[in-house]
């Protein structure tokens, strides 16, 4: 069987969006913690999170308060050009119709069902009772797709367009919200041990669904170089920009080796990950953490358009 | 459950015992607590939800994906009553591709003074680029749905043909899953024939035409008109089923000389593309000039035999309402023996002394489009109003040729369940019919629409008709 380059573009823009979707649910749900754990904070809080989805203007002009009850339900059911939790969980599902040939039964009917679920449990606004089971029903469903692809599907190129996807838009979502907290993470601002930062950098942490692992590897003391440290260079935390860029450059390998053909975004892919393997975090903040992360992102996007060029997503 | 006596009812006699296909579902059935029952209802409607199995309503806003309902009481034919019917359908389908191969060459049946020139030459789906070209295979319908009805013990009708992208496959294949996973016992029970292996059978039915340019294996695909198309579902669990290309358009160009679908690897020709697109907008070249959804230049690789098109464009002719009545002449012309399958008989407006019967009979007729379907368009005399009766009378005066009219058939019913136990609604049967050189493959039943609304004879699904799982007993 072939497949076609419709086919392989719906799948990478499907698990975009899935993955989108799940980043954003997971960021609003850091920001609904940090606004009830922090009332004083709270309006910068929430402006940072709006910032790192690209909708802080967008929320500006709808006039509604900082309130979380309204930034909540803007971020998981509003009308905001496409950049609520549930119409990127609906544009997910258009590409898996799309791509409905290629997916397994299993992959297809996780998705509709996590749309269907998203779908009506977002038909009214939220209350704020409702909010963490909310975010709680996205990240389960979100798992249930995964679980259905790494459990049914062939490990034939049209998983490794799923996976592309996935980790295209993971590794932009980790530099994005960092970016948005880098200064955060600065060595010269930041007071150690004061709380403000603690919670701050557990904000950022929870953020990445990364709080739990790095407790685990640095149990007695939080420093802003280490977690810089572990978001960007541990090749162990499946959100960190080494580990998608791996993981990019992988799938890009296996797609080589099915199709008996290399592709220009080979180089490319394997050089990116290439400079992260051999780049310390000392040398990233020399260079400045706000220009690496930038770069990063722009070469991320780069690899992305080539995959698309190169395969044929359109004509 | 109450029978009315003026209609048959397949599962019940009139004493109110089952008739025989019944008899082993019936005592099942009377096993079963009414409220357990209605819950796999729901059980069943969750199923279909879940899997995705919608359908789009035109003209509705909101209502971008409905599933069509489904009721858990199955349709159960007899074996013989099945042998019977297969081979009405099989003589009925042979003689429209003969039907259609001689009109698009000699016209013998018009030489003959059996049809009037006229209903081929100013008949809108008559293709002239198709004149003295003969598919790959010599088949034009290669997949026939014909629709039947049912109107006592022995009385089989068949109302269309439905030679052009019959649809309703999916629901047939998926109704029966859903059976089978709502009351596995009924089957360990009863001998039902499979249909599972239909996408197998369309697929080799498909290969079996590849076109001359083909090397190897034949390359299959599905050409939708995409995701917002109400069929959608269907197109891409067909494609899925047979193992096949899901294309549109806009994935298709054509490619030195053969048309080739853009894979991730560059352009790969296609030797079989099942289309589910009307002939209209199939190439742009040659008919609709603005259409987007075809391919430019396809019909010039076809007649090279670049590529064979299922089913054969042209090949709607038949459904023309119009061509329907003369269909018993048809089949004696080709086959040179009596149709099996008797057709309603059907008043054609064009013809002076049949617009004045019908005007006259208005309220006891079916009046419907000469190129109407899915329901569209047509009145049912004895459900219209005073008012309706008169504005659909102006329009036939106005525009004759446009319509046709047949008697109200008293479809035959079969039971729903409803929150009220049993009811009697009415149906129709929709068998599917592959076509290839060598063979006419139908598969044992077919799909079966009905009118969930107490007393409607309008059994289609876009008029908020539902399905039936069909069964045929094996011998």
């Amino acid at each position: 069987m072939t497949t076609l380059g419709k086919t392989a573009g719906a799948l990478f823009w499907m698990f975009r969006y899935l993955e989108r979707s799940e980043n954003l649910a997971r960021l609003t749900e850091a920001g609904l913690r940090m606004s009830l754990t922090r009332g004083d904070t709270a309006v910068q809080e929430w402006r940072s999170v709006l910032t790192t989805v690209g909708l802080a203007q967008a929320y500006e002009e709808t006039g509604l308060a900082y309130e979380p009850a309204q930034v909540v339900n803007f971020l998981l059911r509003g009308r905001n050009q496409g950049g609520s939790v549930l119409s990127m969980i609906e544009r997910a599902r258009d590409n898996a119709r799309i791509a409905r040939t290629a997916i397994t039964r299993e992959v297809w009917e996780a998705t509709n069902e996590c749309f269907i679920t998203t779908r009506d449990t977002m038909a009214r606004p939220l209350r704020e009772a409702d909010m963490p089971q909310a975010l709680g029903m996205i990240r389960q469903h979100s798992a249930l797709v995964r679980g259905a692809l790494h459990g049914t599907m062939l490990r034939n190129d049209i998983y490794n367009f799923a996976r592309l996807g996935t980790f295209v838009e993971r590794a932009d979502n980790t530099a994005r919200i960092m970016d948005v907290k880098y200064y955060l993470l600065l060595p010269s601002l930041s007071h150690v041990g004061s709380t403000l930062d603690t919670n701050q950098w557990d904000m950022l942490l929870r953020s990445l669904s990364a709080q739990r692992s790095y407790r685990w590897l640095n149990p007695n003391e939080t420093k802003a170089i280490d977690i810089a440290r572990f978001l960007i260079l541990d090749g162990r935390f499946p959100r960190s920009i080494l580990f998608c860029a791996l993981k990019i450059s992988e799938n890009l390998k296996w797609l080589g080796f099915d199709y008996n053909e290399e592709k220009p975004v080979h180089a490319q892919a394997l050089k990116l990950a290439k400079d992260l393997e051999s780049i310390s975090v000392e040398q990233i903040f020399e260079r400045g953490l706000h220009e690496f992360l930038q770069d990063f992102m722009a070469s991320n996007a780069a690899i992305a358009w080539q995959i698309e060029k190169d395969y044929r997503f359109t004509e | 459950m109450g029978t009315d006596k003026s209609f048959f009812d397949e599962m019940y006699d009139e004493a109110g015992q089952p008739h025989p296909p019944f008899t082993a579902y019936g005592e099942w059935l009377a096993q079963q607590e009414p409220a357990k029952l209605l819950k796999k209802a729901y059980e069943a409607e969750d199923l279909f939800r879940k899997t995705g199995i919608t359908f789009a309503v035109y003209g509705q806003e909101e209502a971008e994906e409905r599933l069509i309902p489904f009721d858990i009481v199955p349709r159960i034919i007899a074996a013989a009553e099945w042998a019977r019917l297969s081979r009405g359908i099989e003589q009925r389908v042979r003689a429209m591709n003969a039907f259609l191969h001689d009109i698009y060459h000699r016209q013998e049946i018009v030489r003959a003074g059996r049809l009037p020139e006229h209903m081929v030459s100013t008949n809108s789906a008559f293709l002239d680029r198709m004149v003295g070209f003969t598919p790959p295979g010599g088949v034009y319908s290669h997949i026939v749905g014909v629709d039947l009805v049912r109107t006592g013990p022995n009385e089989f009708y068949a109302l269309e043909d439905n030679a052009r992208t019959p649809s309703g496959v999916s629901y047939m294949l998926e109704n029966r899953e859903t059976m089978m996973r709502m009351f596995p016992e009924l089957f360990t029970q009863m001998k039902v024939r499979e249909v599972s292996d239909y996408p197998k059978r369309l697929r080799r039915s498909l290969s079996a035409c590849a076109p001359p340019a083909c090397k190897g294996d034949p390359v299959v695909a599905v050409l939708t008109p995409g995701i917002y198309n109400s069929a959608y579902f269907e197109h891409a669990f067909l494609a899925d089923q047979m193992g096949a290309e899901l294309v549109e358009g806009h994935d298709l160009r054509i490619v030195n000389g053969r048309v080739a679908m853009r894979t991730t690897q560059g352009y790969q020709p296609i030797d079989v593309l099942y289309r589910r697109l009307d002939d209209d907008y199939l190439d742009p070249m040659s008919f609709l000039p603005d259409s987007a959804l075809g391919v430019p230049g396809i019909m010039d690789i076809y007649l090279a035999g670049g590529i064979t098109i299922a089913n054969a464009p042209g090949a709607g002719i038949v459904d023309d309402k119009a061509i329907y009545s003369y269909v018993p002449d048809i089949v004696r012309f080709y086959t040179g023996e009596e149709p099996l399958l008797q057709n309603v008989p059907t008043w054609r407006c064009s013809e002076p002394d049949s617009l004045k019967y019908v005007l006259e009979h208005l309220a006891e007729l079916v009046v419907k489009e000469v190129h109407g379907s899915g329901g569209y368009g047509m009145l049912v005399g004895p459900a219209a109003s005073k008012r309706e009766l008169a504005d659909f009378a102006a329009k036939l005066k106005r525009a004759p040729a446009k319509y046709i009219a047949q008697p109200t058939l008293a479809l035959s019913t079969v039971p729903i369940l409803t929150k009220k136990g049993l009811a009697p609604r009415h149906v129709d049967l929709r068998p599917f019919v592959l076509v290839s050189p060598e063979r006419i493959d139908i598969t044992p039943g077919g799909l079966t629409r009905v009118a969930l609304k107490k007393g409607s004879l309008v059994v289609n699904s876009s008029q908020g008709g539902g399905t039936k799982d069909s069964w045929v007993l094996g011998e």
